[in-house]
Parts: structure tokens; sequence; C-alpha cells
């Protein structure tokens, strides 16, 4: 579903030109459970962002099911975004004026969804991540693996093809990563496709199939 | 996302940082507050002054001796024409049809005594027909009788003011004050309220038109004031008396007609301009409000960098971006209007309250001049801000921790 073919990502910085990837080829099919691992500045991130649409490659093609992301417009590319893809984030990046809840109903606030509907949806996914006596609550009021747990369930809430997860467990406690991990693989195993970037080897060793990256380029696929 | 999930959105944000938010609000209600009763004052002010031109009564026209181009300039003095306007000319002038009434005026300053009492008071000589043009009543007595035009009687209605002064509390009904060298009695005393147009009617005597002639040896008229039949007939009472006149001056065109609307339009125009003035002065706190709302949005913008880069991860367009912020912008301008709406009426009743005599009001039309503006503003300085938002580019703005 997800096929990219000499992709190259470049930043100009201070004159120079650095190529943060370089001619990458990489594809995933739907329900795949793959790990991107590597040092710093290897080029992980960026790899995760251009996947997520967050970011353009400089050269490239980029096919997202099949079709060419580099046709899309601006609002075409947003709604690729909003509709098949989830974020979740190592700062889990949970607005900090929205309770819980209000924070899992921002997608669907964005998309135009009707009220009662978002009701629904927001309650049955409060539900099924345990956070429903923790609704009303604001994210500095929640534990760091109740954040998180916030930012999955904002992320599938749309019920997206795929989950970009960029170190979901780089600022939780052993126990409350483990937690996370559990709750992205349970995700996967009903079908949806998980890419996960992340520092911790047991973790990335978990996945299916293991992405090493290094000077922008991979290095190994397991 | 539909509007109202926009508006609510932006409300969140506005109330999350009530610092920030307390600082647009008060800049906007500045602005509107200053603009709303600097227009009410000087919409006051013209009603102010045009309601005391109506005070000298309705079809009015003020027949003045000598020419003067201009209207509405200041009219030429007495004496300053070969030929002057006489008793006359002024019963001559009840032969049009388009003319109700007229009163000839003669106007000088004389001592005036009662008793030990003695002041120099200025003596208006006219009709009983003064009164109704003038709008003027007596608040004890009667008004002066009604006499032919050539006539002259010994009695004399005292202005509120020169009763005071010359009789303090005794009664002064039917009392015989010197005017000059003449004796006259006291028929009347004008109500306190007779005012208008700035001369101080209450620091008069008024005394028929003939007997002031005497009084003054003189033949002439200071002015001949005319009422016209409708408003509709004024330009014809205009042309009639200026046909007349012209008749009995030897085919000569000198005499000046000012109309009441000619006067009064000028006024207006003068306080129509002075209110823009000082309106467009005031429109400058709203530029100043205006760019403090486009800083602190900027601010607000690099602030909520993280916050930007997660709306477009979650499938928010440039477009939508945008309206949220510039929502948020007109939502504050909005409500800091409302504000200095309620501010700037306050303030006008507050005036109001303590100059009653001054007849200020607010100007039905300022509350939304001023809301437009505003809101117009809000918009006009949201918009760089909520472009630069637009235009972070997600990836960096997700990163920045």
């Amino acid at each position: 579903m997800i096929s990219l073919s000499g992709v190259s990502r470049i930043f100009r910085v201070g004159g120079e030109e650095v190529y943060a990837l370089f001619e990458v080829n990489f594809s995933a099919a739907s329900g795949d459970y793959i790990s991107i691992m590597g040092p710093s500045g290897s080029g992980k991130s960026t790899l995760l962002n251009i996947l997520g649409l967050l970011d353009r490659p400089d050269q490239g093609v980029y096919l997202f099911e099949n079709e060419k992301i580099s046709d899309l417009n601006e609002n075409e590319q947003a709604a690729v975004r909003r509709d098949r893809i989830g974020f979740v984030f190592q700062f889990f990046h949970l607005v900090p004026r929205l309770s819980a809840a209000e924070n899992i109903e921002l997608p669907l606030v964005l998309a135009g969804v009707d009220p009662d509907e978002r009701k629904k949806r927001v309650g049955a996914a409060l539900k099924s991540f345990s956070l429903a006596d923790r609704a009303r609550h604001r994210p500095d009021q929640l534990s760091g693996g109740q954040r998180q747990r916030v930012a999955i369930a904002r992320a599938t809430i749309m019920a997206p093809q795929v989950i970009l997860a960029d170190e979901p467990t780089g600022n939780l406690d052993r126990t409350s990563g483990n937690e996370v991990i559990d709750i992205l693989e349970g995700l996967n195993c009903q079908g949806i496709t998980l890419i996960m970037v992340t520092h911790d080897p047991d973790i990335g060793a978990r996945a299916g199939r293991r992405i090493r990256m290094m000077d922008g380029r991979i290095a190994a696929d397991l | 996302m539909q509007v109202e999930d926009i508006l609510r959105f932006s409300l969140r944000a506005a109330i999350g940082n009530r610092g920030r938010t307390f600082l647009m609000l008060l800049a906007m209600a500045i602005g509107v507050a200053s603009v709303v009763m600097l227009i009410s004052l000087g919409e006051s002010a013209r009603l102010y002054v045009t309601g005391q031109f109506s005070s000298m009564g309705s079809n009015l026209l003020i027949v003045l001796p000598g020419r003067s181009e201009t209207v509405g300039g200041p009219p030429p003095f007495l004496g300053l024409t070969p030929r002057d306007l006489t008793l006359e000319d002024a019963k001559s002038l009840t032969r049009s049809p388009a003319i109700r009434r007229v009163s000839p005026l003669v106007v000088g300053a004389v001592p005036v005594s009662w008793q030990q009492r003695e002041r120099e008071i200025v003596v208006i000589g006219g009709t009983s027909d003064i009164f109704t043009m003038r709008d003027l009543t007596v608040s004890s007595g009667t008004i002066l009788p009604t006499l032919e035009l050539g006539r002259g009687e010994a009695v004399c209605v005292l202005g509120y003011k020169a009763k005071q002064e010359l009789f303090g509390h005794e009664p002064a009904l039917g009392q015989k004050v010197s005017i000059g060298d003449r004796r006259f009695r006291v028929v009347g005393v004008l109500a306190q309220k007779a005012r208008s147009m700035g001369d101080d009617l209450a620091d008069m005597v008024i005394i028929p038109v003939a007997s002031a002639q005497a009084l003054f040896n003189t033949s002439s008229l200071f002015r001949i004031l005319v009422e016209a039949m409708s408003e509709e007939t004024i330009p014809q009472a205009k042309k009639a008396i200026l046909g007349i006149i012209k008749d009995r001056h030897e085919g000569e065109d000198d005499i000046t007609v000012i109309t009441q609307d000619a006067v009064l339009s000028t006024f207006n125009r003068i306080f129509r301009a002075l209110t823009m003035t000082v309106a467009g002065i005031a429109a400058i706190s709203l530029v100043v409000a205006g760019i403090i709302i486009m800083n602190v949005m900027l601010v607000a913008v690099s602030n909520r960098r993280s916050e930007i880069g997660l709306l477009k991860a979650l499938g928010s367009s440039r477009q939508l971006i945008l309206r949220i912020f510039l929502a948020e912008a007109v939502l504050l301008s909005f409500t800091g209007a409302i504000a200095g709406l309620m501010v700037g009426v306050g303030g006008i009743k507050v005036l109001a309250w303590l100059f009653p005599e001054h007849s200020i009001g607010l100007a039905p039309w300022s509350p939304v001049v001023a809301v437009v503006v505003a809101i117009a503003t809000g918009l006009l300085f949201g918009v760089l801000p909520a472009r630069r938002a637009a235009n972070l580019a997600a990836a960096q703005a997700l990163s920045r921790r």
C-alpha cells in the first residue's frame, strides 16, 4: 500500500546540502508491523514525516495506495492525513486546554463530523482505551501512559489504515511503555499497518519487519 | 470543520490564555469606546446648534438691510447702507400671500431703572408677533398688545433676568420702569427658559417697535423677521420680499434675506465635518488596537507552533488553519467592540446626566460604525498572523519541543 522509490530529502545547512534521505526505496504492505531504528540524524524521523505527508520529498516518487502523492494538492493531502493516517508522537502533542475526550474528538471536529456521531465514537474510544474515568481530565492531570493512550485514541478515531508512531515510548517509563506498545500491537492485529520509529532495541525487535537506517539510507531490512 | 466548531475552538483558545485575551479586548474596547463617544459628542453638538436655530421659530426668514453675497456669513451691521429698512417696508411685506407674519425689530442698549436700581439693558422694539415667531412665553402677565405698526404704547415685557435685577423678589407687574428718558408700564415677565441662538433674551426688555423707534430717535429697523405660510412657500416668500423691497427702494437690491435652512445647512455641514474629523482621530486608536491584535496573534502563533503542526497532522488544510486563526482575531475584536460599546454608551449616559442642558445623546449610527470597523480591523490585522500559522511547515512545527 505504501511505496517509496528513489526518495531523497535535502536540507540546506549554511549553504551546504545535506541529504537527510538519499534515494530511499521502501514499501509496506497492508497490515505490516515495521520498526525503524538507527542513530540520531540517520533520517528515521524524516522518513516517517514523508510517509505521513508532513514533509515533501525533493526527489523520488511516493505512492500511497497506488496514488502518486505529488499529484495531490494541499487540500487532498490534508484529507489523506485526516482519513487514512494516524500519528502518535513522542511528546504526545495533546492540546493542553482541551480535556482528554476533547483531544480524542479533535480529528472528528476538524473533519466536520456531526456532534451526535462524534459523541458516540469518542465514548466508544474512551471505553476501549480504558480512559472512561479520565474523559474530563486535562492533559496535565494525566500520567504519561494515560496521555499516550489519549494520543493513540485520537490517532485511531478516524479509523486510519496506517499508524505512524515516532518514538511512542520515548517519554514513558518501562511499564507504561510496554502498555502502549501492547495497545499498538493490538491495533496492528486488527489489520492496521504500524510503522514505528524507536531507539529501544527491545521494542524494535518485537516488530515483524525491522529496518535500520544509517546516513539517510536503509542499511538493513529484516 | 463546521462553523460553530471553529468558533468554539477559537473561543477555547482565547479563554485558555487570559492575559493575551485581556490585552486584545482592552485595546479594542478603548478604540471602540472612543469612537462611539466622540461621534456621539460631535452629533450632539450638531443637534444642539440646529435645535437652537429651530427655536428661532419655524419657516423663518430674516431680512437685513444691506447686501451680503455670502449666505450664513456675518450679517452687515446697522448703518452700513444708505437706504434703511423702515416700518413702511415691513408693513408692505404683509401684502404677499406667501407671508403669514412680519415682525420688525429695533435693538439698542439704554439704561433701565426702577426706583434706585439702574442697569444698562438691551431694549428690543418688536410687536406681539415676535412672541409667537420666536416661541417666547411669559411666566406672568401678558405679552405685548397687538398694535398697529406705527403706534407706540408705553408698555414693556421684561426678560426673566432683567426682572430679577431690577425688582429682586418684588412683583414687577403694573410697575413703571424708566427706559431711557421715558416711563413704561410692565405688563409681563418672560418665562425663564426663553433663550435662543445665544442671545440671552432673559437679559432684555421688549417694547412696541414704534416706541423703540421714538426712544432711539430713528426711523430705521435693525432687521425684519418674516414667517412664511409654510415650509414650501419659503422660496416664494423670499422672492416676494426681494421684489417688494426692490420696488420700494427704487429698483435697488439692497437687502439680504437669510432663510433658516440656508443657515442650518451651513451649520450642519460644519458640524458633520467636525464630527468626521474627531471620529477619524478616534479611529487612530482602532488602528493601534489592530496593531496590538496583530502582535499578540503573532506571538500566539509562535507559542502554538506545535499545536498548529498537530492540527496539520490531524488533517487540517491551510485554509482551515487560516480560518481558525482569523476566527480567533475576529471573535476577540467583536467581544472587545461590544465591551467598548458598553463603555462608550455608559460614558455618554454619564455625560448626559452631568450636563443635562447640552442635550448629549448617543448617535444612533455610531455603534454600528464602531462595531463594523472593529471587526474589519480584526480581520485585516488578523490576516498576517493567520497566514503565518497556515504556512508553518508541519514537520518542523512538530519537532520543536
